[in-house]
């Protein structure tokens, strides 16, 4: 079942066209990967489904991106809700200079909700268990977020997504800050995420995506060349372009 | 844009290619030591598997090689995957070969049971059918690979009526017959395995182009 679906996407960064009719369907408790090189459109499709390039100056978006089956361009969505609905985990992991603690119940605060120390804490306990931390960290919650390393950095920004109970886990190159180990934990963390979730992952690392991902998109010039399950597009693609990229011909 | 990887798939091409002629050799050879019951011919073919086992495995190794440092995808993938299989069908082909020579040293020194017929038809069968899918698998022609696959049941029809025959004219009438009866029983079974294996060849030349398993569903080509 689609969680997200696009329908006759285009946007346009004042004058530049980044996002081309595209059609294309995002199911739950699955990894979608979307793949493509630099500049193709593909961290511009995974931010239109939170709304992030509202932050950006001159967007205009046509076409319909629906989840569960609401219009999320339509002026009269709440973004807030959006948000909240749909998460993000940026390329660097971006901890709040606060404590671990702290950073897991920031969203708790924002959406100004107080349900009482005991919740807090069960909040904190349930993300970072989810993430696989709560055994390392449940003696040191108090700790700055910062000292911890990278990939439990990653995983805690994770962690802090859980908190406010999403549906849908947008990646935006969530381990290229990672060395190969922190990498493969991370991708482990993935696919027990997604039984709870839909995860769009953006990646460069193409072994990455067909490691991890149930289906692909491959993306090129701000269109979706190729959509499909994931060992068919690493495979065998449709299209030559999709075969071209994948193979390293590309170019 | 031409990358390293592809001179080193055109060397595991060339190198796959070399596996086909030496199997292509072996099977004519084994087939002259037959039809001349000709000892040292089949002996020279019998001492000839160790070069082609040799290969086999320097050809396994470049393919793990080449997966491991490469990680291909897609085309690339086919084409080294659907190679290590090339490469073990041809390998067998081979000891095929080495098999029909060893039972034509059983029968060399004895006088031939009968006129051959069939047997040289059905060699005839298999060394077209392994020629055509190597020709495919090098020019990657699906048409000639699905050509191949329908020969396979020409190789069949002729295993069965050398099989009735001697069974039926010659073991069921003199028990005295049955050493040679067997030899020849043998040879067209091994034959017949030969077209097995080309048959697989084809399956796998049609997957590493069209990326279609075509692999026991032959009917519904």
């Amino acid at each position: 079942m689609a969680k997200i679906t696009t329908k006759n996407l285009n946007l346009w960064y004042g004058g530049f066209h980044a996002l081309k009719g595209i059609n294309s369907g995002f199911e739950v408790n699955k990894i979608t990967a979307i793949i493509g090189p630099s500049g193709c459109g593909k961290s511009t499709l995974l931010r239109v489904f939170n709304r992030m390039n509202d932050l950006i100056e001159s967007v205009r978006t046509e076409g319909e991106v629906l989840i569960d089956g609401a219009n999320i361009l339509n002026g009269n969505a709440d973004l807030v809700t959006l948000r909240k609905k749909v998460g993000m985990v940026f390329q660097r992991p971006n901890p709040f200079p606060l404590s671990i603690y702290e950073n897991i119940i920031f969203g708790e605060k924002i959406h100004a909700r107080n349900p009482g120390r005991d919740r807090l804490d069960e909040i904190v306990e349930e993300s970072l268990r989810s993430v696989f931390l709560w055994e390392e960290l449940k003696d040191k919650l108090y700790r700055p977020a910062l000292t911890l390393s990278l990939e439990q950095r990653q995983r805690l920004c994770i962690a802090r997504l859980i908190a406010v109970k999403p549906e849908v886990l947008l990646m935006d190159e969530p381990c290229s800050a990672l060395d190969p180990q922190a990498t493969a934990r991370i991708e482990e963390l993935m696919r027990e995420l997604k039984n709870n979730y839909t995860i769009i992952i953006v990646t460069h690392n193409m072994q990455q995506a067909a490691r991890v991902s149930d289906d692909s998109g491959f993306m090129l010039l701000g269109e979706l060349i190729e959509f499909g399950k994931t060992e068919d597009i690493f495979t065998r693609p449709k299209d030559k372009r999709t075969e071209d990229y994948i193979t390293g011909r590309f170019g | 844009m031409e990358r390293h990887f592809d001179e080193e798939l055109k060397e595991l091409h060339k190198e796959i290619l070399r596996m086909g002629v030496l199997a292509q050799e072996v099977i004519y050879k084994s087939i002259e030591a037959l039809k001349n019951r000709d000892k040292a011919a089949a002996e020279e073919v019998i001492n000839s598997d160790d070069k082609i086992d040799a290969l086999e495995l320097e050809i396994d190794e470049r393919c793990i090689d080449l997966i491991a440092r490469h990680q291909p995808m897609a085309g690339d993938l086919r084409f080294i995957t659907t190679g290590m299989k090339i490469n073990s069908e041809l390998e067998r082909i081979a000891d095929l070969a080495v098999d029909i020579c060893q039972r034509v040293m059983q029968i060399a020194d004895k006088p031939l049971l009968k006129p051959l017929v069939d047997i040289p038809k059905l060699s005839t069968v298999a060394q077209n059918m392994v020629r055509d899918v190597i020709d495919a698998f090098v020019r990657k022609d699906v048409g000639l690979a699905r050509k191949v696959l329908s020969s396979d049941s020409e190789a069949d029809t002729l295993r069965n009526r050398v099989q009735e025959e001697l069974v039926n004219d010659y073991m069921a009438k003199d028990a005295k017959t049955a050493p040679r009866a067997v030899a020849l029983l043998l040879i067209a079974r091994h034959l017949e395995r030969i077209c097995d294996h080309a048959t697989n060849i084809a399956e796998d030349v049609i997957y590493m182009v069209e990326g279609k398993v075509v692999k026991h569903h032959a009917a519904e080509l």
